[in-house]
């Protein structure tokens, strides 16, 4: 075996089989499946409510259509939406709905506002509804236009219509964006997740080096190997430590909330079932209908089930894409910032000085998990546009806007900038922690750091 | 033959210049000294010819070929400041230093077994570096410095840290691995073990290769030609005897006899200086006073001192 291989090695599975290593894998799906029960019974709860809501529209497309849907109701407002928004009274109605003339040409475009964040059941209802509702506006259309003959899948596909409704909350002081939709859900998820291995296995690298150097066997290796091999064998073996844990997790989760879902759709089928029989008892229907009503009622428990509803809204997102560029810039922002980390670690001799040399990788790195949030609500915003390109941010910034949709040229490039960074932080790294590993005593300036890029071999 | 051949040396780091056109060779099959007080730039020459770090100029020959990476399986290192992994059991550590020096794992472990069985710690292999006493460490980080059987040793203060017994042991090991070929470089203070070990000795001061050579021939050049006698008869007979260029440096009353120290010109020998003692007193004892490494190492320190400021 190649000797960075023996070192790759030995920090893959001395982490592995550490304690810590294993409880954190336990630990992070039960919590991820507990978040997904509470989203669960919160949707749960609340689909349950009758909803009323104020409907305005523009587009003339419901007039008559639009009475009551599932739990919602609606009242229809000839008002225009500037006014209405005025007069609303969130005690009446919980929210309005503004549907704009253009919502045939643009589906983006409609708005809900609320006093309160809309949940997330009665916002896939409110869009499944206007969704399917354009789609018969455009199949109406379509065939107007062309014979039956021609109409073939890539017509299917023109008419298919992804409607995103926009939340905005009315407040006091007016508007703000809010947004419950899963996609930025996703989103910030993956950015999180992204900013959380990152600084997480950035800091075990930097930990490892502080170790190598205070135990001083750093000396007895680097007569060994290159530091250079020292120092990537020891990125690349934690960096599979994160591939390992990360895999467990979504093998884990997927069994969890797998079986959490069951649960859940179990419980809503009871529900109903329930209240189905208790009907049926009441109006004395004979036994032999039972099989029929049975039937009945788990149909009409899959159409409002939440996790149906989550499962069709996952989906419309780019799964795949996702989950591709997720391990990407994990794998390029790891790299990126573990090999700082492992600078800083070779330029002190021990854990609390680290504080100095810390702020310059903590800073970057917390403007991109703020820019995340940030975008949750304005996904579009010219900062996170440009963060998405700077090496520094993009690992964190660019996996919010993915589930919103990317060019691909912008993905390319974004790439592109993160592989040539990392690249240039190795390089930038590997110089000052070779001179960095064998230094001891002093804590050095930033100007002896800058010293020791340029020192030769 | 010579296994090293340092050529014109220097290595400077910052404002601060570490070695300055250092040269020497090292005899292969020899137990070479690296002596020089604390800071004179013995770690930094060190370093280089491990290929930790590189010179600023000139070049290190390693038997007659440039210095390269494949020459690293051959040397082993001991370096002054021990360490291992605290957290990293005895064997699974030793096997992968040894693997990391080129050994493959079934040879390295077949060696392994030897040296614990020798060293009596087969009960260890299991325990975590942590759980060993530091003499313990010491012992696994000899074994891992030798196990790939290098041709160059070099060792950085090798018996600090052993009690007599064990710095015994680690002296027989050496002197074993020395009659089979292996160059031993010795960087230490301890002036008794160069006396007791080396052939060869190079001594660096401020940066600066001041002295290099056999110890024998070393020894010869100091020599001080100041002679011991033990004799019985009054010190003013002896006194008398001492005409034409002796010096009487000290005389003392021993127990039952008198004891002097005299010194004798270059342009006598000892013979004649017995010829004249003999016929005024009776010599009882008559021995050299040579010169101990130490004693070279500090004259030579302290004349170079005065001018470093």
């Amino acid at each position: 075996m190649s000797k960075i291989g023996l070192i790759i090695k030995r920090e893959y599975l001395t982490r592995v089989k550490k304690k810590s290593f294993i409880i954190m894998t336990i630990l992070g799906p039960v919590l991820i499946g507990g978040l997904y029960g509470v989203m669960f019974y919160m949707m749960l709860s609340s689909s349950d409510e009758i909803t009323k809501i104020k409907f305005v529209d523009e587009s003339g497309l419901f007039s008559d259509t639009l009475k009551r849907s599932g739990n919602l109701i609606f009242e229809k407002d000839t008002l225009p939406i500037q006014i209405a928004k005025h007069v609303y009274d969130p005690n009446v109605f919980a929210g309005i709905l503004y549907v704009p003339q253009n919502i045939v040409e643009q589906p983006g475009s409609a708005v809900y506002y609320s006093a309160k964040q809309p949940g997330l059941a009665t916002m896939e209802n409110l869009e499944t509804l206007l969704q399917k509702r354009v789609e018969d506006v455009k199949l109406n259309l379509m065939f107007s236009r062309m014979n039956v003959k021609d109409f073939d899948k890539n017509a299917l596909k023109e008419i298919k219509t992804n409607i995103d409704i926009k939340t905005k909350l009315l407040t006091d002081k007016g508007e703000e964006e809010s947004s419950t939709g899963v996609t930025s859900m996703i989103g910030f998820g993956g950015g999180l997740l992204m900013f959380i291995f990152t600084f997480l296995y950035g800091v075990q690298v930097m930990r490892g080096v502080i170790e190598e150097k205070t135990n001083r066997i750093v000396e007895v290796i680097i007569s060994s190997v290159r530091p250079f091999q020292l120092m990537m064998g020891k990125i690349i073996g934690i960096a599979l430590v994160g591939l390992t844990q990360f895999l467990l997790w979504i093998v884990l989760s997927a069994v969890i909330t797998t079986v959490i879902s069951g649960f859940a759709a179990n419980k809503i089928d009871t529900k109903k079932l329930m209240h189905s029989s208790s009907m049926k008892q009441k109006m004395n229907l004979p036994q032999g209908n039972e099989n029929f009503s049975l039937e009945a009622g788990k149909d009409q428990a899959g159409k409002s089930n939440p996790v149906g509803m989550i499962k069709t809204s996952l989906k419309s997102l780019p799964l795949p894409l996702i989950i591709f560029s997720f391990l990407f810039y994990f794998l390029g922002g790891y790299l990126f910032y573990a090999s700082l980390f492992a600078a800083v670690g070779s330029a002190i001799d021990n854990e609390t000085d680290t504080q100095q040399f810390m702020m310059p990788i903590t800073i970057p790195l917390m403007l991109g998990y703020f820019a995340a949030i940030g975008m949750m609500s304005h996904p579009d915003s010219a900062l996170g546009y440009w963060l998405s390109f700077v090496p520094f941010t993009s690992p964190i910034v660019m996996m919010v806007r993915i589930p919103f949709g990317v060019p691909a040229y912008e993905l390319i490039i974004s790439m592109a900038l993160l592989v040539l960074g990392f690249i240039g932080t190795t390089w930038l790294a590997s110089r000052i922690y070779r001179t960095g590993i064998l230094m001891y005593g002093k804590k050095p300036s930033w100007k002896e750091l800058g010293k020791w890029i340029f020192y030769k071999g | 033959m010579n296994i090293l051949n340092i050529q014109h040396v220097s290595k400077t780091y910052a404002a601060h210049k570490a070695l300055d056109d250092v040269s020497f060779d090292v005899p292969a099959g020899s137990v070479f000294g690296l002596l020089g007080p604390n800071g004179a730039g013995k770690t930094s020459l060190i370093r280089i010819i491990n290929q930790i770090t590189g010179p600023d100029s000139g070049s290190i020959l390693f038997n007659s070929d440039k210095l390269n990476k494949d020459h690293v399986q051959q040397i082993g290192y001991l370096p002054e400041e021990r360490g291992l992994y605290r957290k990293m059991e005895v064997g699974e550590q030793c096997l992968y230093l040894a693997q990391l020096k080129g050994m493959s794992r079934s040879d390295a472990l077949k060696k392994l077994k030897v040296w614990f069985e020798k060293f009596e710690i087969k009960a260890w292999w299991k325990k975590k570096i942590d759980e060993l006493s530091k003499g313990m460490q010491q012992k696994v980080q000899f074994i891992v410095t030798v196990l790939h059987e290098p041709k160059l040793l070099i060792l950085d203060e090798p018996f600090t840290g052993f009690d007599p017994i064990n710095a015994n042991l680690i002296k027989d090991e050496l002197l074993k691995m020395k009659a089979n070929g292996t160059t031993i470089v010795l960087s230490t203070h301890r002036m008794e073990s160069v006396e007791e070990l080396c052939s060869h000795i190079t001594l660096i001061n401020k940066s600066k290769k001041i002295l290099d050579g056999s110890v024998k021939q070393i020894r010869k050049q100091f020599k001080s030609n100041i002679y011991e006698v033990r004799y019985i008869g009054h010190p003013i007979s002896l006194a008398n005897g001492l005409w034409g260029g002796f010096e009487l440096l000290e005389s003392l009353p021993e127990d039952d006899h008198n004891y002097a120290k005299i010194k004798i010109p270059d342009d006598k020998q000892t013979n004649h200086l017995l010829q004249s003692l003999t016929s005024e007193v009776q010599v009882m004892g008559f021995n050299e006073l040579a010169p101990s490494m130490n004693d070279i190492f500090i004259k030579i320190v302290s004349e170079q001192a005065p001018s470093q400021n």
